[in-house]
């Protein structure tokens, strides 16, 4: 295994604990998403805080966003975000082989710079 | 930049300058409807001639040399992925990341602006997550100023000669954290409290901001090392076009 690889494991693996130990650790706890609780700090400050502009989505449904379409659209958010990237890295890491295979390792895109 | 790109981007600036009501600080997502209206015409405006500037900066990377196209859509891909990751943290709540680390060290923060908002716009619209009202601010806090910190942070991280690694992480990192601080202030900017004015207000927000962000931020930071690494190792000749790598400095 190179070097580079063992760095991102380990990096990797410490991203993934700094995610999951809070979930464990604080049991109790809502995991509500920190936008919502900054409404909450502005009822605080204002007393009553009535919105003044509800989201063109809500307006149209009439109501909120169901819970399970708002996970499948940020899953589509993902999805194309991870698809660009991993279609990209698929041809950066194909191209390296294939320089090294070849021999061609110099002939890179200079071309394209005019 | 052409002549009329830079009578553009100089009008864009006045604009601002014009309207900016000296908002003397700069201020994650607010929620719609939680801005006052005056408050979400300025942020919009302060936002334009980054915005402008952004669109002329991209224009020319991609007129230079077509193949950046490929750097500049994995950033932008970045961002989308990292700021749909709702991640708990120690607080008990969850929050997301920026992502915008990796477009400000590539291209500058201008250029990340324009794909900060992409992200912005589809969350707001198809998420009620963040909001149309409010998208001046966010694309302030979150395509503009924090993507200036990481930057900034990664240029001077570069001539105090620090490791490269470090310095991706740092950038992200403290990037990240100052998008969260920047809404801070922008939502006390509008929402001052009766004892201690915008100072207090502003405290109590990043009070609410902070504690969560911090973990996020480590894993940011992170993350957009660890796609640095990949790209390093993988395209070589993308990074160098983009002056990213110099030479020698690959492999």
């Amino acid at each position: 295994m190179s070097k580079n690889t063992k760095t991102v494991i380990v990096l990797l693996v410490i991203a993934v604990l700094i995610a999951a130990i809070p979930l464990f650790a604080l049991k109790d706890a809502e995991f509500g998403g920190s936008d919502d609780a900054g409404s909450v700090m502005i009822e605080e400050i204002e007393g009553e805080y009535t919105p003044w502009f509800t989201p063109v989505l809500e307006t149209a449904l009439g109501g909120e966003l169901p819970g399970e379409v708002e996970s499948l659209i940020f899953c589509i958010q993902t999805g194309i975000g991870v698809g660009i990237i991993a279609f990209f890295m698929g041809r950066f890491t194909e191209r390296r082989k294939w320089q090294k295979a070849t021999g061609l390792e110099n002939a890179d895109d200079r071309k394209g710079k005019q | 930049m052409t002549k009329r790109e830079k009578i553009l981007l100089k009008a864009a600036i006045v604009f601002a300058l014009l309207f900016a009501i000296a908002p003397t600080v700069n201020a994650m997502h607010i929620m719609e409807g939680y801005l006052p209206a005056a408050y979400c015409v300025a942020w919009g405006i302060v936002c334009l001639p980054f915005l402008v500037a952004g669109f002329i900066s991209l224009k020319n990377k991609i007129k230079t040399n077509r193949r950046n196209l490929t750097l500049i859509a994995m950033s932008g891909a970045f961002i989308f992925v990292i700021s749909s990751l709702k991640i708990p943290s120690v607080t008990g709540s969850c929050s997301h990341m920026t992502g915008t680390g990796l477009g400000a060290i590539l291209f500058g923060p201008a250029a990340v602006s324009v794909l900060g908002i992409i992200v912005l716009i589809f969350q707001a619209v198809l998420l009620a997550h963040g909001g149309l009202t409010t998208l001046g601010a966010n694309t302030f806090s979150m395509a503009v100023a924090g993507p200036l910190v990481a930057f900034g942070i990664y240029k001077l991280c570069g001539k105090l000669n620090v490791n490269r690694r470090v310095s991706v992480f740092l950038a992200a990192f403290l990037g990240d954290i100052f998008t969260y601080c920047v809404t801070s202030v922008q939502l006390a900017l509008a929402y001052p409290s009766e004892v201690g004015g915008t100072a207090a207000s502003a405290v109590k927000f990043l009070g609410v901001f902070a504690p969560t962000q911090l973990p996020l931020a480590v894993i940011e930071g992170i993350l957009t090392v660890v796609i640095v690494i990949g790209l390093e190792t993988y395209a070589v000749p993308e990074l160098r076009n983009i002056g990213f790598l110099k030479g020698k400095e690959a492999e």
